[in-house]
């Protein structure tokens, strides 16, 4: 059984701190009430007293039982399997024994790395712990290993660990659980040699299953959504229509009415979110009902009343003026000046919804000056600080239990705390009126399409100049959106000179040999619809529009889309490396099979470069005579250094391109009026399996350090099918999604 | 007083009659490995069996559920067709965030039941009802061939 579960943390402790490590021992009450136990839900009875804990990242019990202690959250992209295998291949540890359990909010042991905050984001769980999670496993097992000298009074370098078992030249062995007191005893070690990567045995392995596939197959994996405590109250919320109003006045009476219904209760917002009414009841569906019968009367005076077409032709107006310039190279405006060729072009990109499948919702358990939060938690230490800033304690007397999240997509580390906050204000208005219960708040589905903190849609005006041999020779860029970090915490380091430095990644930092290259942005200060980074961030637009340019200068070039790139790539070698992969492994060089009668098909490139991972993409497309397209076949290559889990891998680029083409063929979030056009699926159309890609993914071997898999597969995909759309018919793609726009 | 069979048991019910069944099986009768995703019968995560048949939980009043048999994904693997069902979705990790892989495995498990050998365009049409976020379709296809594999065997 692969099960993971959290323990209870009131369990006794002891643990000294000895030169950066921490050695403890645990004693008696290791078990975990089934209300904290969490998740995978296995239940206190599999739980086994603890009696070794080397460092913040591992326990062992007298059972065998290995649990690895995660800084990161599990949203589905595989960092409980990642982690865990970085400290069980250098532990030595037996598989099968090990389990995975998220860590508490504790910013001195658990901070990401590359940040100095805890953290999940920026497809940095594994490229910022790899050394830290291989060095806590080395430690332990330097520990097995001399408690099993000591023991047996032999060498220490006479002593073997295999899967769990430590294994003397005399024929002893002993089991981790067996040594597990006395290792507990042995000094920790202050510097511990690491594997040579020739011996791995996990990382690399191409077939380990991870850790949370039994438990999400069978019912049992434990999301925010399940989470039970007695007493426990569920609130559903009523937002505004627009963002920024707040209610004026609220009748409650027929909400009240219903059965099971026990409170209604007024939140207050902020300039970052929501104000509303919460209903609180016994189940959800009594929430929901009562909510459903809330008559609220909303004022609007200082609401956000734009409407999408609006904000584009302020857009547009902006892209007329300079802007900040994020990457000046040359001098593009004379080489634009006298062009062999020239293409002048527009982009557009949306606003997108996250929906992850879980829709938001927050536990909190609010006791006299203190909170505890049970979530998919994104963002523990931040979050932290909002919690106890808002109900005016000290950090340290917020706790998290961290769940499983049901996807996020980026949608739980959202640098305002916007949703946690929120159900502490409803848990807090309940406690301020005598209700002292646990409070789950869940969004319907509804509320979370609406809830705002979209990824920022995007205006752009490109000119590209090409000589008189196709080379090109100048690109004057200049992109309009939404600052996604201005008013955050994140300002300080990722905004400089005004340029959020988001906005233009992907761009303002491309690797193509261009001589004159100018990369504006324009930010408005004006538009009241919340944004936040989504899957892959700017690189969601930006490769979108990059690789859509590049192709339309190969067209005008008449060269092959791939040699074109590829020419431009020379001190580029990993993003050299993926595009050469890509082309070999779907066969680029030879001619593409027919349509049937009446049918066009294409196929396009892309490759790009997000959080130090190289991507290249290659899409292959059927447009039928009604004008309608299917993506049939993606071939996809990616260099993100050393393969710690080389299925997760393949995942991730097959969820990234799944992803990716949501945004490409349906996605849209537009306002009317400030408000929000769509509100469930119907709507905001997610990708069914009956339009998902024949998809073949091909990891580039690499010694390098790891780097993150969670987002870029994603950027690649848009642009490749636009482009593959253009081969097919020559209708060139400028903006997403692609919805009508080929049979319109 | 409504009486409903869950996995084998049985279960009384007085409260409102028209709560869909998804509430009655998370908030009632604790079995949570049922999901909510979007109360209109569009995603498809709140999927169970009723009689054998696939439902969408969110929609199915509790009364409609009345003296049928309903099965749920904590009880699926007892069925031979589900229990190889969750058998391939394990061996071929399928699973991502894993909140919508409940309704897949029970949606697959009603498609495996009536047509024992799909193809790819029978799955597409009998799995487009269940949204995955994370995109996991390449691996629902081939798990689903992997299970009507092993019980062909």
């Amino acid at each position: 059984m692969n099960q993971i579960f959290l323990v209870n943390e009131s369990r006794r402790r002891f643990i000294q701190g000895v030169g950066g490590l921490a050695l403890g021992i645990y004693v008696g009450d290791a078990f975990a009430d089934k209300g904290t136990a969490a998740p995978g839900n296995g239940g206190a009875d599999l739980l086994a007293p603890v009696n070794f804990e080397p460092n913040a990242f591992v326990r062992i019990g007298s059972d065998n039982t290995v649990t690895v202690i995660s800084k990161h959250l599990e949203m589905g992209q595989g960092t409980f399997t990642g982690l865990a295998t970085l400290l069980a291949e250098e532990l030595d540890a037996d598989w099968t024994q090990v389990r995975v359990e998220g860590a508490p909010a504790d910013v001195a042991k658990y901070k990401n790395l590359m940040m100095g905050i805890q953290l999940t984001g920026g497809s940095t769980a594994m490229a910022n712990s790899h050394e830290q999670m291989r060095k806590a496993g080395a430690a332990a097992r330097a520990m097995f290993v001399s408690a099993a000298a000591d023991e047996w009074k032999v060498p220490a370098n006479t002593i073997t660990v295999v899967n769990g078992v430590v294994h003397a030249k005399s024929g002893r062995k002993a089991t981790f659980g067996q040594l597990a007191e006395r290792a507990a005893k042995q000094p920790v070690p202050q510097d511990v040699a690491l594997k040579d990567p020739k011996t791995f045995k996990l990382i690399g392995q191409p077939k380990l299953h991870r850790k949370d596939h039994v438990d999400k197959t069978n019912g049992t994996a434990m999301f925010t959504q399940d989470y039970k405590a007695p007493g426990m109250l569920v609130a559903v919320v009523a937002h505004p229509q627009r963002f920024g109003a707040v209610p004026k006045s609220v009748d409650a009476a027929k909400a009240k009415a219903i059965a099971n219904v026990v409170e209604v209760v007024q939140f207050g917002g902020s300039a970052h979110r929501f104000a509303g009414v919460a209903v609180l009841a016994k189940n959800t569906w009594a929430a929901r009902s009562g909510r459903d019968a809330l008559e609220i009367e909303w004022d609007e005076s200082q609401a956000f009343k734009l409407g999408s077409a609006e904000i584009l032709a302020q857009y547009k107006e902006m892209a007329k003026k300079d802007g900040l310039v994020a990457r000046k190279d040359g001098d593009a405006a004379a080489a634009l000046a006298k062009p062999a060729k020239l293409i002048e072009a527009e982009y557009e990109t949306p606003y997108l919804s996250h929906s992850a499948m879980e829709p938001l919702n927050c536990v909190v358990k609010l006791g006299e000056g203190a909170c505890e939060i049970v979530n998919g938690e994104q963002m523990h230490t931040p979050d932290q600080g909002a919690v106890a800033a808002l109900l005016g304690i000290s950090p340290d007397k917020v706790s998290i239990t961290q769940l499983y999240a049901g996807g996020s997509f980026g949608r739980r580390a959202n640098p305002q705390a916007d949703y946690v906050l929120e159900a502490v204000a409803i848990a807090k208005a309940a406690w301020d009126k005598g209700i002292k219960v646990p409070v789950k708040m869940v969004w319907t589905r509804e509320e979370d399409t609406r809830g705002g903190y979209y990824r920022p849609a995007t205006f752009h005006t490109a000119r590209l100049a090409l000589d008189g041999g196709g080379q090109l020779v100048a690109w004057h860029h200049h992109t309009v959106t939404q600052s996604i970090i201005k008013g955050t915490a994140f300002e300080a380091f990722m905004v400089k000179d005004g340029i959020d430095a988001t906005s233009v990644e992907g761009v303002a930092d491309m690797a193509y040999e261009i001589p004159n290259v100018k990369v504006e942005l324009s930010t408005p200060d004006n538009i009241g619809v919340p944004v936040q980074w989504w899957r892959s961030v700017g690189h969601s637009y930006n490769a979108f529009v990059k690789e859509g340019l590049i192709d339309e200068a190969a067209a005008a070039a008449g060269k092959d889309p791939y040699e074109y790139r590829r020419a431009m790539l020379g001190k580029a070698p990993r993003l050299k490396g993926v595009l050469e992969l890509v082309a070999d492994k779907a066969g680029w060089s030879q001619p593409l099979k027919p349509g049937a009668a009446g049918e066009k098909r294409g196929r396009g490139i892309a490759v790009h470069e997000s959080f130090n991972t190289y991507v290249a993409q290659v899409a292959e497309v059927t447009i039928k005579s009604d004008g309608s397209l299917k993506v049939d076949r993606v071939v996809c290559a990616v260099d993100c250094g050393l393969a710690i889990n080389p299925d997760i891998i393949v995942a991730q680029m097959q969820g990234g391109i799944g992803f990716g083409l949501t945004a490409a063929l349906h996605g849209a979030i537009t306002l009317d009026g400030g408000v929000v056009q769509q509100s469930n699926f119907h709507q905001y159309l997610p990708l069914r399996i009956n339009e998902m890609p024949v998809v073949e993914v091909f990891i580039m071997p690499s010694a390098e350090k790891p780097t993150g898999v969670g987002e870029p597969g994603t950027p690649p995909i848009a642009p490749a099918v636009v482009n593959a759309i253009a081969a097919a018919t020559g209708k060139r793609i400028r903006k997403l999604p692609i919805a009508d726009q080929l049979t319109a | 007083m409504i009486q409903l069979t869950i996995n084998g048991k049985g279960h009384s019910y007085d409260g409102d009659p028209s709560m869909p069944l998804l509430w009655f099986l998370r908030d009632v009768a604790d079995l949570t490995g049922t999901k909510y995703g979007c109360g209109m019968a569009l995603c498809g995560a709140c999927t169970v069996h009723l009689d054998g048949q696939a439902i969408r939980s969110c929609v199915t009043p509790v009364a409609a559920a009345a003296g049928k048999k309903i099965t749920t994904v904590e009880a699926v693997g007892a069925d031979k067709v589900g229990h190889a069902v969750q058998a391939a979705w394990q061996k071929l990790d399928v699973v991502q965030c894993g909140y919508c892989q409940s309704g897949q495995i029970m949606s697959a498990t009603a498609l495996l039941k009536s047509n024992h050998k799909p193809s790819d365009a029978d799955i597409d049409a009998a799995m487009s009802g269940n949204v995955c976020r994370c995109a996991t379709y390449v691996r629902i296809r081939a798990a689903i061939h992997e299970a009507a594999g092993t019980l062909s065997a």
